[in-house]
């Protein structure tokens, strides 16, 4: 996670850079443990060498049973002695480097000896991790504070290029004057130790982007399909081996390196670890792509109908997502519409729809997919010499990919995609093809009919129960089922009154209101800026829902999260209203691992409002960044219910409705 | 209510007096809209019922007695079901529901619950349906009217709903003769009563164990489960002292008390507001439940919602001992999101004119003030009610 969010390492950079420097090192629990003593160890010093302004937290005051011996000089000299005669005796760097934080206060006066010949055995890290654990247990901003004069004072009596390592090790070794603190860390620079550590990080990074070169590889191998770019794609992936090698390095060497390296680094790590979860589950859609890995992407423009413009100035945190700008490129492809062959035409059109924003919600996009597969299928015949099974998932999973380009898909097309292949799947070979695309025809019609229209009758049916006269209902942006419900409602002849919360740009909540107000409702409309004020006289929260996720989270257009946490923080029952079928497995904890970007340009724009015109040459401006995110993620302890066909739940039973009807139900 | 006279002993008395008070609404109980179509008009029948199982020494008890003495709510028993059989459609059938469940209903040791699926069960035999569907309309008709006859009691609608579902997942399966499938319900019906005395004795077995020697728990209520854990737990030599709240209006604390204190159990009896105050001694909450909800609430005695918030808030765990076929397919959001089941109050004193009086009997619990739910499917959190309502109805 840290890794993916430079702009924060920036914020408390040393710390950071020691801590992520050295991989899967650091037991929590010794570091813990040792965060104490090393704070102890190191205020001795402050006493005669160090500077005095350590020692000002209480948590470093040692222990009292040591503090009569922590003053005196005396038992530093042979302390110092014997240190170094240690150093001498096992040549060892590592041993050097690892003992200070094992120093505690009464070993250090009476057993240094047995200690540094205990230590190689006790902890089998390297010494910089152990370092790095030193420096990053010191609290907060203090123990920050100490390992930069410690790296001052090393390195103004040695060497300009003192590493933050070895600068915290001399500081946190007690008992050595400040001459022979330059001394070791000059020979620690010089000698082995550096290099060693150095080198063991080489082979490690080279590993593991070795690892990852042939992951990319087989990766590459299975998305370019029957094995005719076979032949390419390692051609592809020892370039980035090279590079990796390249690119790890830096971070040993010069210490500014690892902020430029580590986002790439992880990065290519998260593309690659994707594949293997491919692998296990075979099922639709396709693992997200990232969109910050150049390699892919580029192979991916390759490949793609859709000529997409990429945004510019993209915001960091998002980088992984596609940054393009939909809606540009229509003319474009309206010229290619005869050009295409393998592209149905009925299949084209709901892309372009995509496109242009004609069609949006998750009903309105899923069932319009669903028809155009539906004529696809009609119109489809089996090539010769092709099975049929095979030969339509291949048609379909292009179809989709086509789709992607237009648009990203919605969980719940990606979970219709899935009930059709698995149809697909399930056909038996026997069947003559005119039979197999009429059942076909009827699957799609039947998932339209009970996963959606007649799903959202039942949803209405059980939420029109939770409304009682006198009711003030929010809602928030434009849900379909949340308007059903609200009109049925009021044909029920409940008496409520509505308040539809809105917000910039897509200004959705607009329709909802003209169509509520045609029918009759009381209505109030306002924007999302004032519902800390219109939540007082709120008596219950309806909501839509792009999906529900496992862990109850509900994934909704952006702006529903804070609706939901204000609601609860007035104490309003915030109810979701969402169809079974766009319940997802996944499990999502925020809004950016996965999400869509809209068209930064709408949010910089205020139609109507000619003088706002301050971002109008944003592109210029490079350290402005637009962020014009499509959903986010709610978490559920802001969900009082969840409103599903099979009846009203608590959100901790969504799982339970995935597991149980997944398998039966979903696939019918 | 409250307007006509102070107290429910006067109420009582005053429809005594006034028989024509009750019956234009005891002479059309199938009309759905109307709330309690059982004479005592304005009391929960459910509470009813409890105040007749739980019978406590008080001036309540005293006039119920003097009720039963004047055969009054015999009468207007045997009326209720001519009534019934003179509107319905099925004028020639002699038989009712109402009539039945009453009858098992009476029986102390019975839940309503289980009265009801006796009920039912009664229906079964005597209905003289050929096929499957024809019984499970006829069932279907019964059970609604007996939920309607009284929408407030959780358990009874829940145990209807129960046996409908049996009834279907049964009739979902071939049988290639009607009347072994008949006799199958019915044999499932008379062995419900079985069931759960069964329920009960799982749920002792299992609550016994968090009762930990010289511990003491805080009971609100009564209920007979929780009075079946607290029997095996001291007859299992375990030393523990129980807090008795009051109860009021019902003073189920006192009945509870009693209980308690003939097994040798130190009991202490607190009245309702103390419960804060005694929460530091207090070592774990125990409650029963009227019903276990979907989000994993329950609703019990008013009392339980606020005791519940109270031990919370000082990190007691409470525990609720319910049965399974107290699970009912129900979601409120908010307290006054139930249906109301009232139960007039005894203040002793005449209420000032112009007064209101809160008259519900019941609240509802939150699960997340909730730390586990012992019952027979086992010790569950309450977020898994949902799952295994989810597997029982769907």
């Amino acid at each position: 996670m840290d890794n993916r969010r430079p702009p924060r390492t920036v914020s408390d950079p040393k710390v950071r850079q020691v801590g992520f420097v050295t991989p899967g090192a650091a037991p929590p629990a010794r570091y813990l443990s040792e965060a104490p003593t090393a704070a102890a160890a190191s205020s001795p010093p402050s006493g005669d060498t160090g500077p005095p302004a350590i020692s000002t937290s209480p948590v470093m005051i040692p222990p009292p049973r040591h503090s009569p011996s922590a003053p005196l000089a005396v038992p530093n000299p042979a302390r110092r002695d014997s240190l170094q005669i240690q150093v001498g005796g096992y040549n060892a760097p590592e041993v050097l480097l690892e003992s200070p934080p094992l120093t505690s206060p009464s070993s250090r006066m009476d057993d240094a000896v047995s200690q540094f010949s205990e230590d190689p055995a006790m902890s089998p890290c390297n010494g910089r991790s152990g370092a790095a654990k030193v420096a990053s247990s010191f609290p907060g901003s203090s123990g920050e504070m100490m390992v930069m004069k410690a790296g001052i004072v090393g390195g103004g009596s040695n060497t300009p290029k003192s590493s933050w390592t070895t600068a915290s090790v001399a500081k946190t070794r007690p008992g050595i004057s400040e001459k022979e603190r330059g001394a070791v860390v000059g020979m620690q620079n010089d000698g082995a130790g550096v290099s060693k550590t150095l080198k063991e990080k080489t082979t490690k990074a080279e590993r593991r982007a070795l690892q990852e070169a042939q992951r990319s590889a087989k990766a590459a191998a299975k998305e370019s399909g029957a094995g005719v770019k076979l032949s390419a794609a390692p051609g592809g992936a020892v370039p980035a081996n090279i590079k990796q090698g390249k690119v790890v390095k830096p971070p040993a060497q010069k210490k500014d390196g690892p902020q430029v390296a580590n986002p790439s680094v992880s990065s290519e790590k998260k593309v690659v670890d994707r594949p293997p979860e491919k692998d296990r589950k075979k099922d639709v859609p396709p693992p997200r792509m990232q969109f910050d890995d150049i390699h892919r992407v580029e192979k991916a423009k390759r490949r793609a109908v859709v000529y997409q413009f990429e945004a510019k100035n993209r915001v960091e945190l998002f980088r992984h997502l596609p940054q393009y700008i939909h809606g540009t490129q229509l003319p474009d492809l309206e010229t290619k519409f005869f050009q295409l062959d393998p592209m149905h035409p009925s299949v084209y059109k709901v892309g372009l729809q995509y496109l242009s924003g004609n069609i949006s919600g998750g009903n309105a996009r899923c069932i319009a997919m669903l028809l155009a597969f539906r004529e696809a299928i009609r119109d489809y015949s089996t090539p010769p010499e092709k099975a049929l099974v095979r030969d339509l998932t291949a048609k379909i999973s292009s179809y989709v990919s086509f789709l992607i380009e237009c648009r990203p898909l919605s969980i719940s097309m990606g979970n219709a995609i899935r009930f059709l292949k698995n149809r697909i799947a399930k056909l038996p070979d026997t069947m003559p093809e005119s039979e197999v695309k009429s059942s076909l025809q009827s699957d799609i019609d039947r998932f339209i009919n009970e996963k959606i229209v007649i799903a959202d009758k039942v949803i209405i049916r059980h939420a029109v129960t939770k409304i009682r006269d006198g009711d003030v209902l929010l809602t928030y942006g434009l849900s379909c089922v949340v308007e059903m419900l609200l009109v049925y409602a009021h044909e029920v002849g409940k008496q409520f009154r509505v308040v539809i919360v809105d917000s910039r740009p897509k200004l959705e909540g607009q329709v909802l209101f003209h169509r509520l107000v045609a029918k009759g409702i009381n209505c109030t409309y306002t924007h999302v800026n004032a519902i800390s004020y219109i939540m007082h006289e709120v008596t219950l929260v309806f909501l839509g829902a792009a999906s529900v996720l496992s862990n109850g989270t509900v994934y909704s257009r952006v702006g529903t999260a804070c609706v939901a946490m204000v609601a609860n923080a007035f104490r309003v029952p915030v109810l979701i209203c969402c169809e079974a079928y766009k319940f997802h497995e996944r499990v999502q904890l925020d809004s950016i691992c996965s999400n869509e970007l809209g068209d930064p340009d709408v949010i910089s724009k205020v139609p109507g409002r000619k003088d706002l015109n301050h971002l109008d040459n944003r592109a210029d401006i490079e350290n402005l960044q637009l962020l014009n995110l499509t959903y986010d993620a709610t978490p559920s302890d802001f969900v009082s219910m969840i409103i599903t066909d099979y009846g009203m739940l608590p959100p901790s039973s969504v799982p339970v409705i995935v597991r149980e009807y997944r398998r039966e139900n979903l696939w019918i | 209510m409250w307007g006509r006279s102070a107290s429910f002993l006067l109420d009582k008395r005053l429809r005594d007096q006034h028989p024509s008070l009750s019956s234009p609404s005891s002479s059309s109980p199938d009309s759905t809209m109307d709330l309690n179509p059982n004479p005592n008009h304005g009391v929960s029948a459910y509470y009813q019922t409890r105040a007749e199982h739980h019978a406590i020494v008080s001036s309540d008890w005293l006039a119920q007695a003097q009720a039963a003495v004047d055969r009054e709510d015999d009468t207007a028993l045997t009326e209720r079901p001519h009534a019934s059989a003179a509107v319905s459609l099925s004028a020639s059938k002699p038989f009712s529901v109402i009539d039945e469940f009453n009858y098992w209903r009476k029986k102390p040791d019975l839940a309503e619950a289980v009265a009801a699926i006796m009920a039912l069960a009664a229906v079964i035999r005597s209905c003289e349906a050929t096929t499957m569907m024809e019984l499970e309309i006829e069932l279907k008709k019964a059970s609604d009217t007996l939920k309607s006859w009284d929408t407030t009691s959780i358990s009874l609608s829940a145990g209807c709903d129960l046996f409908m579902r049996y009834v279907t997942r049964t009739s979902a399966v071939e049988y290639e003769d009607f009347h072994a499938a008949k006799l199958r319900l019915i044999e499932r019906g008379e062995k419900f009563g079985e069931i759960s005395m069964k329920a009960r004795r799982t749920i002792a077995m299992l609550g016994q164990d968090f009762v930990f020697d010289g511990c003491t728990i805080l009971v609100h209520g009564f209920s007979r489960v929780v009075l079946e854990v607290l029997k095996l737990a001291a007859s299992n030599r375990k030393l523990f002292r129980i807090f008795c709240t009051e109860g009021r209006p019902d003073k189920t604390g006192l009945r509870l008390s009693k209980e308690l204190a003939a097994l040798g159990v130190p009991v202490k009896l607190l009245i309702d507001s103390a419960v804060a105050y005694a929460m530091d001694e207090v070592d774990m909450v125990f409650v029963g439940a009227d019903g276990v909800v979907e989000s994993g609430g329950i609703i019990n005695m008013m009392g339980t919602y606020q005791t519940a918030l109270v031990a919370h808030s000082m990190n007691k765990p409470v525990y609720v001992a319910a049965e399974s076929y107290k699970f009912a397919r129900l979601y409120p959001l908010d307290q006054k999101d139930l249906e109301p089941a009232l139960h007039p109050i005894d203040f002793g004193v005449p209420i000032p004119s112009g007064v209101e009086v809160e008259t519900s009997a019941r609240d509802y619990t939150p699960p997340q003030y909730l730390t586990l739910l012992f019952t027979d499917l086992g010790v569950l959190t309450p977020s898994v009610v949902s799952d295994e309502l989810i597997q029982l109805y769907l």
